[in-house]
């Protein structure tokens, strides 16, 4: 039974029912249509599975700001690096936030000059560590979107329950819909239909969307992550640009529903609330945060560490805040490639698994890749 | 980091008051948080983000897209064949 359904779930990447869907998306298309992806997993898997380039060419995939580790601001990021060069602090993070470049210096840096910096895989396991070392500081990195929360809150939550006095969060966390609200605002917008997230959605349901669907009148899909998933929502999404509607519709039916999972929900309300949050490279969003609430206070690690007064100093090159809003291709940077790799990043989108410009370096749609291809056809 | 990977339930326990379980990923096992799953049971597929189960997986959601999408490529197919006829 158990191995059936993981045959099951194999065929969400069958290249037959792929290659359907696909012919299916050329036959309706008639007009450009462009469409943002919010989420930077949602992007590396479009280029890994190469679909951005078996569309038609009237389909332009604009990259949204979906990368939690892009888009956690500078200050923040210094505040973590102070905070972690100190003595008799373990310093907690996703491997992800670990060569993301703060003003002078990164996480790697520190580890390597002998800081206490561990990489975890859930802030569960942060506060296991707490447990184990109750002589030192336990700080984790709480960055993320809706999907992330959660875990965040439990590991909260749980530290209260077992009475640890030396756990605590540095919180820098995002929601999606405030950020499709500055995208769809913003003069230079040119998005006319969202796949939204798939597992923020699992987590938060999309009732919050048909608001942003009837306001701006875009269509909004619900879209997850395996191939054919990425093709069905495309698929939802022209058919319903391409017969002028603006619906909230669902791809991925099989985890998500519209009221989402509300224990997970409570978990975040019973810790964190709403507050104005700044995002890398795009600037303050009102009410797109989510901090803790006064009574879990004694858990913030901005108050319980003094970290001083913090100067931020970003490369002056770097576009990924354009990037990020969908304003630009990691390609139209000069940097890209060239003086910014992974190895030398200059903006937290080259880092991450997550971000954009990484994804186009590592799969291959470089300014010569490109240009060899329009040579070749 | 949205990147959620599916598995299968295979035992739940308590450890510090937490709702525990352990997945099943197709021949690895690991250990995930199920407090925010009070309904899920043994042998639930779930995704798992973070060491923290999101959500239940419907196999019967699954099945009806893979059929929609199956119906789709049969449609293609027997349109590139020009095999649709009687109509």
């Amino acid at each position: 039974m158990a191995s059936d359904t993981f045959g099951m779930l194999n065929q969400f990447r069958n290249a037959d029912l792929v290659k359907a869907g696909i012919e299916e998306i050329h036959r309706i298309t008639t007009r450009n249509w462009a469409l943002m992806e919010i989420c930077g997993g949602q992007t590396h898997a479009i280029l890994r599975s190469g679909l951005d380039e078996l569309l038609p060419e009237k389909i332009e995939l604009v990259h949204g700001p979906g990368c939690p580790v892009c888009v956690t601001p500078l200050e923040q990021i210094d505040k973590g690096l102070a905070i972690a060069s100190m003595d008799n602090v373990i310093f907690t993070t996703f491997g992800d936030m670990m060569r993301v470049p703060g003003s002078t210096q990164d996480l790697f840096s520190i580890k390597a000059s002998g800081g206490q910096v561990r990489i975890v895989y859930s802030p569960l396991d942060a506060v296991r560590i707490a447990q184990e070392n109750p002589d030192k500081q336990v700080v984790f990195f709480a960055i993320g979107f809706e999907t992330t929360v959660p875990v965040n809150a439990m590991s909260v939550i749980q530290a209260r329950a077992l009475g640890l006095k030396n756990y605590s969060v540095l919180v820098s966390q995002v929601c999606v819909p405030p950020a499709m609200h500055a995208i769809l605002s913003s003069p230079m917008n040119r998005v006319q239909g969202f796949l939204a997230a798939g597992h923020v959605c699992s987590v938060m349901g999309f009732w919050e969307y048909p608001a942003i669907s009837n306001l701006y009148r875009i269509p909004i899909v619900v879209t997850g992550f395996e191939p054919l998933d990425l093709v069905e929502g495309i698929l939802m999404t022209v058919r319903q640009l391409e017969k002028g509607s603006h619906e909230v519709e669902n791809a991925y039916r099989r985890y998500v529903t519209r009221e989402g999972n509300i224990a997970a929900q409570e978990m975040i309300k019973t810790v964190f609330e709403p507050c104005d949050r700044g995002w890398r490279g795009i600037g303050l969003i009102p009410m797109s945060g989510l901090g803790l609430r006064k009574e879990f206070s004694e858990y913030n690690a901005e108050t319980r560490f003094d970290v001083g007064e913090i100067k931020t100093k970003e490369s002056e090159i770097c576009i990924a805040g354009q990037i990020l809003q969908g304003n630009k291709k990691p390609t139209d940077c000069p940097a890209f490639g060239t003086l910014c790799t992974q190895d030398h990043p200059l903006g937290a989108t080259m880092v991450s698994s997550e971000g954009a410009c990484a994804a186009y370096l590592r799969y291959g749609r470089t300014r010569t890749g490109i240009s060899e291809k329009k040579n070749a056809s | 980091m949205c990147l959620a990977v599916p598995g299968r339930i295979v035992d739940i326990y308590d450890t510090a008051g937490m709702r525990m379980c352990k997945i099943d990923f197709g021949g690895v096992t690991r250990e995930a948080c199920l407090q925010a799953l009070p309904d899920a049971k043994v042998g639930d597929f779930t995704i798992v983000h973070a060491g923290f189960a999101l959500n239940v997986l419907s196999e019967e959601e699954a099945q009806e897209t893979l059929d929609a999408l199956r119906e789709l490529g049969e449609i293609e197919d027997a349109m590139d064949g020009g095999a649709i006829s009687g109509l």
